[in-house]
């Protein structure tokens, strides 16, 4: 039997990311606001978090709500019209839906129906793992333009009493266009998960136990100890690996985005890496808080907006959570 | 070559030094982290992965709370090497 012949999708070469898009919570929560429940301080958490404010959304202001103001932002910024986005990919641990997913709202609202979308559950590297499977559907040629959001409320799902996570945590959503390029955007992206830890971070009950009684509303939770050993100690491993398979020194990084979980595993990273002074690290987390998913392109498009980077320079950005899982990739700043 | 409990020191006290400005003159084997250097629980944290790297020994999570002074993690990691 003669073998049969297929048309396949014509890939193209390169991918790049064309604009960012970005929404914060409404509310600036100070850390007097919510040291009571947890018998703080502004000053213990400020030392141990880095944290000043965090943003959080009213109860008004919907996950969906941020999630298309930031992809509108990133579609004006493109100049793209949204009926050319061949994929919406939404990372998002907040949905409060099992079913459907929010990207498909989010495809219809912004005008990008009937394009394929999806959620990504990866929690805090959510936003990476995107950016991974949009170089890849790009360059592919299965989509031209490709939105990728990574959104949270979290603040539906904090303990006010919780000493181990919810008092860092923060709302918001953040967007990329990616699309097809002249020049290579994006690099091989290194990413992994190792569920050996899976219930290092988490929440505190599942549905099921919620809908037996056995369980109240289930809320985030961690186990600091180990998602810091892992996310200073393994995560310096994958972002040397990730500039390697880049080609890239990190004296050539203009600017370093790690998920912005805690200022000391920030700052320990750095400490790590031995990056050179002039490789500027986002600190978003001071005034945004743990936005999990969203962290990375928030603090990225502040950075860009602030004025404190350039584009066209080449930032590692580094996700790590939940799972737990972990990406990163060098990225050119759109 | 294993190290002397004298190395042991005064490399754990560089490694407190760099996390906490601390004066490696301060560290002594006496001092507790947290009553007298005052180091929280995430400098701890960062300074074991620090002595697990220097050192070549594996301190485990559980053995860390045991760990109230510097003596305590000068002896763990001089018989653990």
């Amino acid at each position: 039997m003669n073998q049969p012949t297929l048309n396949q999708y014509s890939p193209v070469k390169f991918s790049r990311i064309y604009a960012l898009g970005a929404a914060r919570g409404d509310l600036a929560v100070s850390n007097d606001d919510i040291a009571g429940p947890i018998d703080s301080s502004d000053e213990w958490i400020q030392r141990r978090t880095g944290i000043v404010t965090r943003r959080r959304a009213s109860k008004d202001v919907s996950l969906m709500d941020m999630a298309v103001e930031a992809s509108t932002q990133a579609i004006q910024r493109a100049a793209i019209d949204p009926k050319e986005i061949g994929a919406v990919i939404f990372s998002t641990i907040t949905h409060p839906h099992q079913t459907p997913s929010a990207a498909a709202l989010l495809a219809d609202k912004i005008g990008a129906n009937p394009a394929p979308a999806y959620d990504v559950s990866a929690a805090c590297a959510g936003y990476c793992y995107g950016i991974a499977q949009a170089d890849a559907l790009i360059r592919s040629g299965m989509a031209k333009y490709v939105l990728v959001v990574g959104g949270e409320k979290l603040s539906d799902f904090i303990d006010p009493t919780d000493r181990t996570i919810s008092f860092l945590l923060g709302d918001g959503a953040g967007a990329a266009i990616v699309g097809p390029s002249d020049f290579a955007g994006i690099s091989p992206t290194v990413w992994g998960s190792d569920g050996s830890h899976w219930d290092a971070v988490g929440m505190t009950a599942s549905l099921i136990e919620l809908r037996d009684g056995e369980a109240g509303w289930p809320t985030l939770v961690q186990d600091g100890a180990t998602v810091f050993k892992w996310a200073v100690w393994e995560m310096v491993k994958v972002a040397r690996k990730a500039l390697e398979v880049a080609g890239v020194k990190p004296e050539e990084l203009t600017a370093l985005v790690t998920h912005q979980a805690n200022i000391r595993i920030i700052d320990e990273l750095v400490k790590q890496l031995e990056l050179p002074e002039s490789v500027v690290v986002a600190r978003d987390i001071i005034y945004t808080g743990n936005t999990s998913a969203a962290s990375i392109p928030l603090a990225m498009d502040a950075l860009l907006t602030s004025g404190e980077v350039k584009s066209g320079g080449l930032a590692l950005e580094i996700g790590f959570g939940a799972g737990l899982a972990f990406a990163a990739q060098v990225v050119v700043l759109p | 070559m294993a190290l002397s409990q004298a190395e042991v020191l005064a490399g754990l006290a560089e490694i407190v030094n760099e996390e906490t400005g601390i004066d490696t003159s301060s560290v002594q084997l006496e001092k507790s982290f947290v009553d007298d250097l005052d180091i929280d629980s995430i400098s701890m944290l960062t300074i074991v992965m620090n002595a697990e790297g220097k050192f070549g020994v594996t301190i485990p999570e559980d053995e860390v709370a045991n760990l109230k002074t510097v003596g305590d993690a000068v002896s763990f990691i001089t018989n653990a090497q």
